[in-house]
């Protein structure tokens, strides 16, 4: 039980995938300006993880060498597919905000990227597991990029605003104060990880 | 006898001058803009100014102290963007906008590369960009000049974006600086005089200035909006911040090239630019983005000039 736990609590900080490993930047940089959409997105991130992760670590011995790239993006396809059309079906509004990047989850590198690099020769339950810490890692991130944007950018959270008088700095709403925000949070971690070595 | 045994690397030629005193002397260069533009605005135009070299140097200090890097509090290269920054300024902007964009210059555009002579972009204008991205209601409100009463007025090249007949506002207005604008950049007279004292004391060249506004003055002449050759080229070099660019913020020796040919690529560079925005652009003026366009060129064509070291090919 103790390795399932360190399989799943790994993803959250040692190699969060958006602060350590650095993957799935675009979906981060584009849905990350509310709270909400943010949530929204990691939460569907993460079903596709947990499927792709279970389907990929049973059919690993199945799946010839060669072309399990192709293999892999049909399985993590199916799960996106899947997603989205309960996403359309029990919340359009939070489909219409996220819009194009919910089918792009297909190539998110961190699905891709996990399934290759930790599924395909994993166990059924590590795999869960591993899919599990990653996305709930993920959607950490999210939360905590599209707080600070809508915060400082909007002057609200999840659509309540806080501070009377306080007047938010657009810059921070656009594609560019998602490179900011996501650069300074990249850098603040790195000096939190020198500092404990 | 120790000290004349000193090993070093080149350049083997030292003089008196520092960072200090270069910058130092800058900022006094541009002290008789500030005046004027303090006595065309009033006095809420010297709050601004104090409030954002202020806030520069304490968020330079602050910086330096957590990054354990040396507190360079007085070489003055703090204190000079955030008055550059503030000159940059409408009049009447609310207090923190000052504070904010003086710690966004310094964190950001400065200290975050490493500090001094490790930026890439102006921080003073990597500031006002920042401020116009996100507080554009402020940024773009000018007042008249000359009338403390804070009406609104907008500033001449605006009127002319938005088609607007340029009334009673002659060529000497424009060089005294009576009319709406940014705190240091009206008074052409007084940026001139600055200018002059650093041409002559060799701490500017002139080749990005002069390149730099005659290149916007020729692009602006030709193509006018009474078809080609009838532009006024001249009132298009009076207004705006265009005197203030290109003599105080083009000319910063970290973010511009380093040999007199790639200050004249970078000089009629960022003449071009403005010219585009101002002509063609959604913006009324361009100043700020043709300077930061450019340095983002400037790895690029230092690369391109480099000087033949003798005896190569």
């Amino acid at each position: 039980m103790k390795g399932y736990f360190r399989e799943f609590v790994k993803g959250i900080i040692k190699e969060n995938p958006t602060f350590v490993l650095v993957l799935g930047l675009c979906p981060t940089l584009a849905v990350s300006v509310s709270v909400i959409n943010g949530i929204g997105m990691g939460i569907a991130a993460t079903f596709v993880l947990l499927g792709s992760n279970i389907i990929i670590a049973l059919l690993k011995n199945i799946i010839p060498d060669r072309i399990r790239i192709p293999c892999f993006i049909v399985v993590i396809a199916t799960f996106v597919t899947i997603n989205e059309m309960v996403m359309k079906a029990y919340s359009p509004v939070l489909d219409r905000a996220l819009g194009i990047y919910v089918p792009l989850i297909v190539v998110n590198c961190i699905v891709l990227g996990r399934a290759e690099a930790y599924a395909q020769r994993e166990t059924v339950l590590n795999s869960f597991f591993d899919g599990l810490g990653m996305g709930v890692g993920f959607t950490l991130a999210l939360i905590l990029i599209s707080a600070i944007r809508e915060f400082l950018g909007a002057g609200t959270i999840l659509g309540y605003k806080l501070i009377k008088g306080f007047e938010p700095a657009f810059v921070l709403a656009m594609p560019s104060g998602a490179l900011l925000v996501i650069g300074l949070l990249l850098g603040f971690f790195n000096v939190l990880k020198n500092r404990k070595i | 006898m120790k000290n004349n045994l000193i090993v070093s690397d080149s350049p083997h030629l030292h003089k008196e001058e520092s960072v200090t005193k270069i910058m130092w002397l800058v900022v006094a260069s541009l002290v008789p803009a500030g005046i004027a533009g303090v006595y065309i605005f009033g006095f809420s135009a010297l709050r601004i100014i104090l409030l954002g070299a202020i806030s520069a140097v304490i968020t330079e200090g602050i910086l330096q102290l957590l990054t354990k890097r040396k507190v360079t509090l007085l070489d003055g290269s703090a204190f000079l963007t955030g008055l550059l920054l503030a000159y940059n300024l409408p009049p009447k902007v609310p207090f923190w906008l000052p504070m904010v964009g003086s710690l966004f210059a310094i964190a950001i555009g400065k200290q975050i590369f490493g500090g001094l002579g490790q930026n890439i972009f102006n921080p003073a204008l990597v500031g006002r960009v920042f401020l116009m991205a996100s507080w554009p209601k402020y940024m773009t409100s000018f007042t008249q000049p000359l009338n403390y009463d804070a009406v609104t007025s907008a500033t001449p090249l605006a009127l002319i974006k938005e088609g607007k007949v340029l009334e009673n506002i002659s060529y000497l207005d424009l060089f005294l600086g009576k009319r709406g604008g940014c705190i240091g950049e009206v008074c052409i007279l007084a940026l001139l005089l600055g200018a002059i004292f650093l041409l002559m004391k060799g701490y500017i060249s002139w080749h990005i200035p002069i390149t730099y506004i005659a290149t916007t003055g020729i692009l602006t002449y030709i193509f006018g909006t009474k078809g080609l050759f009838s532009g006024d080229w001249l009132f298009h070099i009076l207004s705006g911040g265009l005197i203030l660019g290109a003599f105080f913020m083009a000319t910063d020796y970290v973010t511009s090239p380093l040999t007199r040919k790639g200050q004249i690529i970078f000089g009629i560079g960022c003449g071009l630019i403005t010219a585009i925005i101002r002509l063609w652009g959604g913006y009324p003026e361009g100043v700020s983005y043709a300077i930061l366009m450019m340095n983002g060129a400037t790895p690029i064509i230092d690369r391109f000039t480099k000087n033949r070291i003798y005896g190569t090919r």
